[in-house]
C-alpha cells in the first residue's frame, strides 16, 4: 500500500510515516474571521483532529464508545456514540480506515474558542457481524469539522460529512 | 440466489441511483424524511443502514419491502446500505442530508464583556441546524442585531458559508448590557453582551520550572480602576529564544492567564494583552 504525505503549506506536522498512516494535504488556510492563525495553534488542530480519526477507528472497531472520550465532545461524541450502540446492539461492528485527508482551516473565531476546518476524505468501511464480513466500501466524503480546545487538546465538537 | 432490492424513495427524494448487484438505493435522502424501501423477490432478509450518526435494521420480506417513518433517519452524512438474506449480501450507499429547515442555531457570541467603543469587538458566529441537530451546509441567509438601552441598533446580515456566518459589531459607546439576538428563518436566539468600561492596566508575570517546562503565569489582571479584565480576555505569551519566537494565546481564567513554554536558559519571556505589555523575564533557571 502505498502512502504520501502531502503537505502544500509551510506547515510540517509531526506526524509519524508509516504503512498505516493516510495520505495529508493541508491547504493554506483561508480563514474568515480576523484572528490570525499561529503555526503553533495550526500544528496542534491539524495533529488533534488527525488524532481524532484514530480514536473513532478504534471506537467503531470495538464497539467501545468511551475510545471517544479524549478526542469528542458534544454533538459529534453523541452522534458516534449513538451509532457505535446501535451497531452494538445488532451485533455489528465497523472497521474505518481513512486513506487520504485533503484538509483545510477556514475559520479561527476572535476569540480563539473554535476553529473550522472541512476535510475531503477518502476512507474504507467495512462492515463485520462478529468476525463475518458484510460489506466494504471505499468512501470520499467532505468533513466539515468544528474543534474546541480543552484543557490539552483540541476536540472536535462538530463532525458531519456530506457527499462531494 | 436471485434477488432484487428496489429502494424507493417517497415523493420527497430527488434521485434514485442504480448501484451494483440489483440493489437500488437513493443517491440521497433529507434527513428526518420518510421513505419507503420496496423490494422484489421472495423470502426473508435483513437490512442495514449504517453510518457515523446511526446503525438502523429492518427485517425486510422481499416482497413486501420496508418503510422509514419521519424521523428514524436524521444523523446527515454517508451510509452503506446492506441486505443480507443467508450468506449473500448486497451493498449499497445512501447520503442522508441536512433538512433546508432551522431548527437551531449555534450562537457563539463574544466576548460577554467588552469594553465601550471598541471597533468589531463583538463577534458573532453563528451554526445554523436543522431540526435534527445537523448543521445546514448550503448558504443561508442570518441576520444579526445588536440593541440596548443607550444607542440605535446595529444590524447586520451575513449568508452561511459552509454552515457558518459570521461577523463583528461595534460595542457602544455608553455602558449597558446588550442583546446580540441572531436570527434565521424563525428561530432566533440571544446573548447578554455587558459593555464595561476600561482595559488592562497592566501586566505582570511570573515564571517558574514545572518538569522540564516553564510555567507563566499572569498576576491577576485588572483594568487601572482596579476592576478585574472579564475571564475569555486573550493574554498572549512570547518567548524570544536565539533569534526565534514561540507564542502562546490563552484566555484568562478567574482573572489569571497560564501557560507553559519551553524552558530555554536565556530566553526573554513577555506577555500582552490587546496594547497593553507586561513585563519582560529572563530565563536564567534551570531547563535547556
Amino acid at each position: 500500500m502505498i502512502r504520501r504525505l502531502l503537505l502544500t503549506s509551510v506547515l510540517i506536522l509531526p506526524l509519524p510515516l508509516s504503512a498505516e498512516e493516510p495520505s495529508v494535504r493541508i491547504e493554506p488556510a483561508q480563514l474568515q474571521g480576523s484572528r490570525p492563525l499561529e503555526k503553533q495553534t495550526e500544528s496542534s488542530v491539524i495533529r488533534d483532529y488527525l488524532q481524532s480519526w484514530k480514536s473513532m477507528q478504534a471506537a467503531f472497531d470495538q464497539n467501545q464508545t468511551s475510545k471517544l472520550d479524549p478526542n469528542f465532545i458534544g454533538t459529534a461524541r453523541e452522534r458516534l456514540g449513538e451509532a457505535i450502540g446501535g451497531e452494538a446492539k445488532l451485533g455489528l461492528h465497523t472497521h474505518y480506515e481513512d486513506r487520504s485527508h485533503d484538509l483545510q482551516i477556514v475559520f479561527y473565531s476572535p476569540e480563539g474558542l473554535s476553529i473550522q476546518l472541512i476535510d475531503t476524505v477518502i476512507y474504507e468501511q467495512q462492515v463485520f457481524e462478529k468476525d463475518k464480513p458484510l460489506g466494504k466500501r471505499t468512501v470520499t466524503q467532505r468533513y466539515l469539522i468544528v474543534l474546541t480546545p480543552s484543557d490539552v487538546r483540541w476536540q472536535v465538537r462538530i463532525f458531519q460529512s456530506s457527499a462531494i | 440466489m436471485t434477488r432484487q432490492l428496489l429502494l424507493m424513495a417517497s415523493l420527497s427524494m430527488p434521485v434514485v441511483a442504480a448501484l451494483a448487484q440489483g440493489i437500488q438505493v437513493p443517491k440521497n435522502i433529507s434527513a428526518g424524511s420518510a421513505f419507503t424501501i420496496a423490494t422484489s423477490g421472495s423470502g426473508d432478509a435483513v437490512l442495514y443502514l449504517i453510518g457515523q450518526g446511526q446503525a438502523l435494521r429492518r427485517d425486510v420480506k422481499l416482497d413486501r419491502g420496508a418503510s422509514f417513518a419521519a424521523g428514524d433517519v436524521y444523523a446527515a452524512g454517508h451510509y452503506m446500505v446492506l441486505l443480507v438474506q443467508g450468506a449473500s449480501t448486497d451493498v449499497g450507499e445512501l447520503d442522508v442530508l441536512p433538512s433546508p429547515n432551522p431548527g437551531s442555531l449555534g450562537f457563539l457570541a463574544k466576548p460577554s464583556r467588552l469594553p465601550v467603543n471598541v471597533h468589531n469587538g463583538i463577534s458573532g458566529a453563528v451554526y445554523v441546524f436543522d431540526p435534527y441537530h445537523n448543521v445546514i451546509t448550503a448558504p443561508m441567509s442570518v441576520s444579526l442585531e445588536l440593541s440596548s438601552s443607550s444607542g440605535t441598533p446595529q444590524t447586520r446580515t451575513v449568508a452561511t458559508h459552509l454552515g457558518l456566518a459570521w461577523t463583528t459589531m461595534d460595542s457602544s459607546s455608553k455602558e449597558s448590557s446588550a442583546r446580540l439576538t441572531a436570527r434565521a428563518g424563525s428561530i432566533s436566539s440571544t446573548r447578554i453582551i455587558a459593555q464595561v468600561p476600561g482595559d488592562p492596566c497592566s501586566l505582570s508575570i511570573t515564571a517558574k520550572l514545572n518538569g522540564s517546562k516553564l510555567q507563566v503565569q499572569t498576576a491577576p489582571v485588572r483594568d487601572c480602576s482596579g476592576n478585574a479584565i472579564p475571564d475569555g480576555t486573550i493574554v498572549t505569551f512570547t518567548e524570544t529564544f536565539n533569534d526565534a519566537q514561540s507564542t502562546v494565546d490563552v484566555p484568562l481564567k478567574q482573572g489569571i492567564a497560564s501557560a507553559q513554554m519551553p524552558a530555554n536558559r536565556g530566553a526573554k519571556i513577555s506577555a500582552a494583552s490587546g496594547v497593553v505589555a507586561g513585563n519582560e523575564i529572563r530565563w536564567e533557571g534551570g531547563g535547556q
